[in-house]
């Protein structure tokens, strides 16, 4: 149907911008992954595993890459729980007002990240709204210190933040359920209760699972949140990649921990789509 | 469960029906804001019948199927099964099932879980649903397909699985929306007559809803056509084709010719026609069919009792078994008469028919 020539055309930017921002950075960052850094802070082309074994030698290193997990996995259930029943409610029972409500939920999207994030600063700090209130109310007499600084507060705000991810897939996969299955449950004598677990859920789970894989990647490579809001206690494994590329000057070791973490994502989207598959029927 | 409230024996219809009355419709409309659906249908359902409604697009048959289903509520009326009152009930509540135009089948289950699914939801033992489900795969022909998803097998098996899936829980009453609307013709004639076989097997009662005539005729004990919302004739296939009660039925329900006519001190007096009749005075509309109309030679004279008319050959029309062929008549009557196939038909040609086989009918608002 097209020529050759405008098929290429029309191809060859994309894999240009492709290849020469992305394939060749990785390539880079794996060749680097094996290097070293001389004492006089030069980088050697020494091509042995020293930093991945530094990686899960150093305490510090797979420590924060489990607590950076443990926030993702926190993050991705409060977004479920607080998407699900959202997506859920706007499908189903929101009428006419569906696009009003969708609309509100995609909005905060179009607000940058800094602002929703210097925004929690200013609830949770400890002469923020949050503690002046609670001490207003008499509930605490000094500022609840575990509110900022934690991974409490990273969690809240990354949960506040991947909502609208984990949201927009589940919607999609419920308003893509044909009606006529919910009225055929309900038909046949299922209660509301036994057509949403035996019919609606069973549809919807291609859409959690893309739900879910989006919170978690996202939130596991975050690095604004718990800089902001995290504390010492907070750190994310991306902060640890941030200042090796930057003031520890230990690039391979960066590289070794963000090719590692790549292939953390790598194989989770995988597993994800196998997993949407399994449970998508057409 | 249901209380009967003090209003129910003034709408309940005074009509007594030969079998008792399975389910009542009374006087139900519906409006989605100022778009009338259905104004007052009243009609009544007895044990075991294969009740058809019959309609255009849009005439509102839908609509009325999915109120007695319980996926819609009428805007006013009652729909009753027995002593209970069904249109306040959840349609889970409802001993109603309904097989549905794209089968609706659960995509998720397979072909035996689909057919289990009311039974499990309902709590019945393991036991049990799995020789019901069972008996009522055999009695569709779908045993073989028992672990298939309904993605994998065709139409006409994904529209037995559902017809199974709905008879499995033994409802009183099945409602079927254009079940055969998504089959080809060929498959579609053929579930015509299983479907027919297998509503006298079960004896449930069946209202199936079509906008096919001649699906109706075929499978229906009796037909109630809808128009715009409202309620035309209900009668048995035989009564409607022959006893059109107005104009729409009569072309609604195959070929027709509508004679306009007016009658004048007992006599009717139809374009150069007329004949003496019982009818009052005043304007009146006949439907003639065309195998009423018999083409005669010119030289054989007049049968006592009968009309004849004398006409011009516009256009022939090959039926297989007979042929249409429209005939230009004195003045602009022009008449549609159905013949066997194969006779030779001369440019004009002299018709007969008897002044009984035009039934008066009422004028249809709107068209005619």
């Amino acid at each position: 149907m097209f020529s050759r020539a405008y098929k290429t055309i029309v191809t060859a930017p994309p894999l240009l911008w492709v290849t020469v921002f992305l394939l060749i950075p990785y390539l880079l960052m794996f060749c680097y992954s094996f290097w070293s850094v001389s004492p006089a802070q030069t980088i050697v082309h020494s091509w042995d595993l020293a930093n991945y074994r530094t990686l899960f030698r150093v305490n510090v290193y797979w420590q924060t890459l489990l607590r950076s997990m443990w926030i993702a996995a926190r993050v991705t259930i409060f977004s479920l729980l607080l998407g699900y029943p959202l997506a859920y409610f706007l499908s189903f029972y929101a009428g006419k007002r569906k696009d009003l409500f969708y609309q509100l939920v995609i909005i905060p999207l179009w607000v940058s990240y800094l602002v929703r994030a210097y925004a929690w600063k200013t609830i949770l700090g400890s002469d923020g709204v949050l503690n002046t209130l609670l001490q207003y109310v008499h509930f605490t007499k000094h500022p609840l210190e575990f509110l900022l600084y934690s991974p409490f507060a990273v969690v809240l705000t990354l949960t506040h933040i991947y909502t609208p991810f984990a949201f927009l897939p589940i919607y999609a996969a419920l308003e893509h359920i044909p009606r006529n299955l919910v009225e055929a449950s309900h038909d046949l004598g299922a209660t509301p209760a036994q057509t949403f677990w035996k019919v609606i859920f069973p549809l919807s789970i291609p859409g959690v699972v893309a739900g879910a894989t989006f919170a978690f990647v996202l939130s596991l490579g975050d690095f604004l949140a718990p800089l902001l809001l995290g504390g010492p206690s907070g750190i994310m494994i991306s902060n640890i990649v941030v200042s090796l590329f930057g003031a520890a000057y230990n690039w391979p070791l960066g590289a070794a921990i963000s090719l590692c973490m790549l292939a953390l994502v790598v194989s989770l989207l995988f597993l994800s789509e196998r997993l949407e598959k399994k449970w998508s029927f057409s | 469960m249901a209380t009967i409230p003090s209003s129910a024996a003034a709408v309940r219809p005074t009509t007594a029906t030969a079998k008792s009355t399975l389910l009542s419709i009374r006087s139900v409309a519906k409006s989605f804001g100022k778009n009338v659906v259905l104004r007052e249908i009243s009609l009544d359902i007895a044990e075991g019948e294969f009740l058809t409604i019959l309609g255009e697009s849009g005439s509102g048959k839908t609509t009325l199927l999915r109120i007695v289903a319980g996926f819609e509520s009428a805007s006013s009326g009652e729909v009753w099964m027995g002593d209970e009152r069904l249109d306040r009930q959840p349609p889970y509540r409802r001993r109603v099932n309904t097989v549905f135009q794209h089968y609706a089948l659960f995509p998720h289950l397979t072909v035996e879980q689909n057919v289990g699914y009311g039974l499990r939801v309902a709590g019945r033992p393991n036991a049990e649903i799995v020789t019901r489900v069972a008996e009522a795969l055999g009695k569709v022909r779908m045993t073989e397909h028992a672990k298939s998803k309904p993605s994998k097998i065709s139409g006409g098996q994904q529209q037995r699985v559902a017809l199974a899936r709905a008879l499995v829980n033994r409802p009183r009453l099945l409602l079927l929306d254009e079940p055969l609307s998504a089959l080809d013709a060929n498959l579609r004639r053929q579930m015509q007559v299983e479907l027919k076989s297998l509503q006298r097997e079960v004896g449930i009662a069946f209202v199936f809803v079509t906008h096919d005539q001649e699906e109706a005729m075929v499978m229906s004990d009796r037909i109630a056509l809808l128009r715009s919302g409202e309620l035309e004739q209900i009668a048995t296939p035989r009564e409607i084709y022959s006893r059109p009660a107005t104009a729409y039925v009569a072309q609604f329900i195959g070929h027709t010719n509508l004679l306009q006519g007016e009658v004048r001190q007992g006599v009717v007096h139809c374009n150069s026609l007329s004949w003496a009749t019982q009818l009052p005075e005043g304007p009146v509309l006949f439907s003639l069919r065309p195998e009423s109309i018999q083409v005669v030679s010119a030289a054989k004279p007049a049968t006592p009792g009968q009309l004849r008319v004398r006409g011009r050959v516009l256009q022939q029309a090959f039926h297989g078994a007979t042929e249409l062929i429209r005939v230009q008549c004195l003045g602009d009557l022009v008449l549609t008469v159905r013949t066997p196939s194969g006779t030779g038909i001369p440019d004009e040609v002299d018709l007969e028919f008897s002044a009984a086989s035009a039934v008066p009918v009422r004028p249809s608002a709107g068209r005619n």
